[in-house]
């Protein structure tokens, strides 16, 4: 059953600037001669949550699980197959081309790769400045503007007029990030924004996607596979499974009391440098992770989970509340 | 402590790479060759300029007492006629001076209207992918598949040879070389990151196609633009040769190729000279383009 999406519970306070609900995106596989449709790929089936106003949600997963297909629809740079994506009570997903203006200027994306997100060929100063200048979002100087976002995430405003490719990687990023801060968002997608960064750089980047979250206070979803650098940011975690969300929780509660078999496991996965802290089982995940062209029934997880009995095999779990605001999708929540 | 003769053993194993001396070498050679083309082409291009004030004399002047003169180092041949005189008399020299002009013109007026259907349809159909795709790819198939002359052919005849003509008639039939390049890019543009970001940024279709995709196809198609110019020139003159081109009495290298091949056996210059043009103005063009493709090459770059 897959209709009546379970909806991620909310701590009491706050707006929701963000509701996603039941969102799928299905991508046809195109077969022969005449293009049949020979299946899809379940990149995104059923997967609901919510975000608050100023709220940061990480999302994370192995890769392939999903969740970059789950940041495209949320700009709707792909068209979900079902599924609604209310901002700020707006169903974008309905949302004709012309009317997505508005939204567009609300919500910005960063991008995983900090090499093909800049186009190579225009010049920093355009690449910062070029939604400006054709929205016309600054009353003075579209210029001065892009010399205070170049400013505001570390990058010296005198290069302006270069090229990318005369930045490193970590100053590529910096200016995916001014872009995307250049209009003014309500919402920041991070797409992995530091997975192909040095680790020294990492932390900077990180730093710098603090800084400005104080300064302007947007709502984030961050995308990583990574728990490590989700904790560090987030409020609020998702931990996506081929598909799917088997857990939602406050960022204490999922670390601190892990629900779900798969969680544990990524947990599990994040070498621990705290002297005294509690042996964990050493066991690993065996095994890869299914195909999302033919998903295993039942629960996604169950071929790889320690903890399956039968009924996983046949029936699938859905997202249920194990404490308040902890949400796992597992007929035996932290029963490993 | 190694023998001295594993040292004399390393150097000889790294002899067999290329030295810098030798790389400059090649890379001069090919510039050499471009820099050629660049000299025939500024030649050609100053000539169809200033043709007015280099000719000799009027194209299109005839002098009955003075046809199928040798040229003028040979018996018979007189000064002012340097290379001679045609059938009815007309200074063979001017003519192919003028010629350049209608080859230049031809040339770059057949590729620009095929560049602006063929990058347009590429865009489009790459862009957007699907149904559009599909129709587009197929047209552009149905066009390869069809023998360039008997289309070019049936569309001048029924337009009728003129200049103007000529220039649609190349034009119309060359396009889907640039429609198969822009696509094929395109396509593998629109998923790249920047594209998505240029989306995310509520740009407009046209301002992403042109401001961001088009600018990053321009090394492959002006590559592709300059063996264009020397195919479409080679295509009018084949035209013009075959009686559907440029219409004489207008100086055509094409044209008098055709009129040269009746006097051939015993004035082989009639034919053979205008056909020395044709062939070093697209010689020409496409040593430039070679050298062209090699400087905006990355890979030759290094090397």
């Amino acid at each position: 059953m897959t209709g009546a999406a379970p909806r991620p519970g909310l701590a009491p306070r706050g707006e929701n600037l963000l509701a996603v609900e039941g969102l799928k995106m299905h991508f046809p596989i195109r077969k022969g001669l005449f293009g049949k449709t020979g299946g899809y790929v379940y990149a995104v089936d059923g997967v609901s949550f919510e975000i608050q106003a100023g709220e940061t949600l990480g999302l994370v997963g192995e890769s392939g699980c999903g969740k970059t297909t789950v940041g495209r629809c949320l700009l709707r740079l792909y068209e979900p197959t079902a599924g609604r994506i209310l901002f700020d009570g707006v169903d974008i997903t309905r949302l004709p081309e012309r009317r997505l203006l508005r939204f567009r200027s609300q919500a910005q994306m960063i991008f995983q790769d900090p090499y093909s997100s800049l186009n190579p060929r225009l010049r920093v100063r355009d690449i910062i400045g070029e939604a400006l200048r054709v929205h016309r979002l600054c009353d003075g100087d579209w210029r001065e503007r892009v010399r205070e976002l170049m400013l505001e995430v570390g990058l010296p405003p005198d290069l302006m007029a270069r090229y990318p490719h005369e930045f490193s990687g970590g100053q590529r990023q910096r200016i995916g990030i001014a872009r995307a801060l250049a209009m003014s968002p309500r919402l920041i997608v991070a797409d992995e924004p530091v997975s192909a960064l040095d680790v020294s750089i990492q932390a900077q980047v990180i730093n710098l996607l603090e800084k400005l979250k104080r300064r302007y206070s947007p709502s984030c979803l961050v995308i990583a596979h990574d728990l490590a650098v989700v904790e560090h940011i987030s409020d609020r975690i998702a931990v996506m499974y081929l598909g799917k969300l088997v857990e939602v929780a406050s960022d204490t509660a999922l670390i601190g009391r892990p629900a779900h078999p798969y969680t544990q496991a990524l947990l599990r996965a994040v070498p621990q440098a705290r002297p005294g802290a509690k042996k964990r089982r050493r066991s690993l995940l065996t095994g890869d992770v299914p195909s999302p062209i033919r998903p295993p029934p039942g629960c996604r997880f169950h071929p790889r989970c320690p903890a399956a009995v039968p009924r996983c095999r046949t029936e699938e779990p859905l997202l249920a509340e194990v404490e308040p605001g902890h949400w796992a999708a597992c007929f035996r929540p932290g029963g490993a | 402590m190694p023998p001295p003769e594993s040292t004399s053993a390393v150097e000889e194993a790294l002899d067999p790479l290329p030295r810098p001396a030798d790389l400059l070498l090649r890379k001069i050679w090919h510039l050499r060759l471009g820099v050629l083309g660049a000299f025939l082409i500024a030649g050609l291009v100053f000539i169809a300029v200033f043709v007015p004030y280099v000719s000799p004399h009027d194209p299109y002047e005839q002098n009955i007492t003075a046809r199928l003169l040798p040229p003028s180092w040979m018996e018979g041949g007189r000064p002012e006629y340097l290379l001679g005189t045609d059938h009815v008399g007309r200074d063979l020299f001017s003519r192919l001076l003028y010629g350049s002009r209608i080859s230049l013109t031809v040339g770059l007026a057949a590729v620009l209207v095929q560049v602006v259907i063929g990058i347009a349809l590429g865009l489009w159909a790459g862009y957007y992918g699907g149904a559009a795709d599909s129709a587009v790819s197929f047209m552009v198939n149905v066009m390869m598949g069809f023998p360039f002359i008997l289309l070019a052919m049936s569309l001048v005849v029924v337009l009728g040879p003129s200049l103007q003509n000529i220039i649609l008639a190349l034009g119309l039939t060359g396009w889907p070389v640039f429609t198969r390049v822009t696509r094929m890019e395109t396509l593998r543009l629109r998923e790249q990151e920047f594209v998505l970001a240029a989306r995310s940024l509520a740009l407009g279709v046209p301002r992403i196609l042109l401001g961001h995709i088009l600018p990053n196809l321009l090394p492959s198609l002006l590559v592709l633009v300059t063996f264009e110019v020397a195919r479409a020139i080679i295509r009018e003159s084949l035209l013009s040769f075959l009686g559907l081109g440029i219409q004489p009495p207008t100086p055509s290298w094409g044209t008098m190729l055709a009129e040269g091949r009746d006097y051939m056996l015993f004035e082989w210059r009639l034919a053979a000279l205008p056909g020395l043009a044709i062939f070093l103005s697209a010689m020409g063009i496409n040593l430039l383009g070679d050298a062209v493709r090699d400087l905006t090459d990355p890979h030759m770059r290094k090397s």
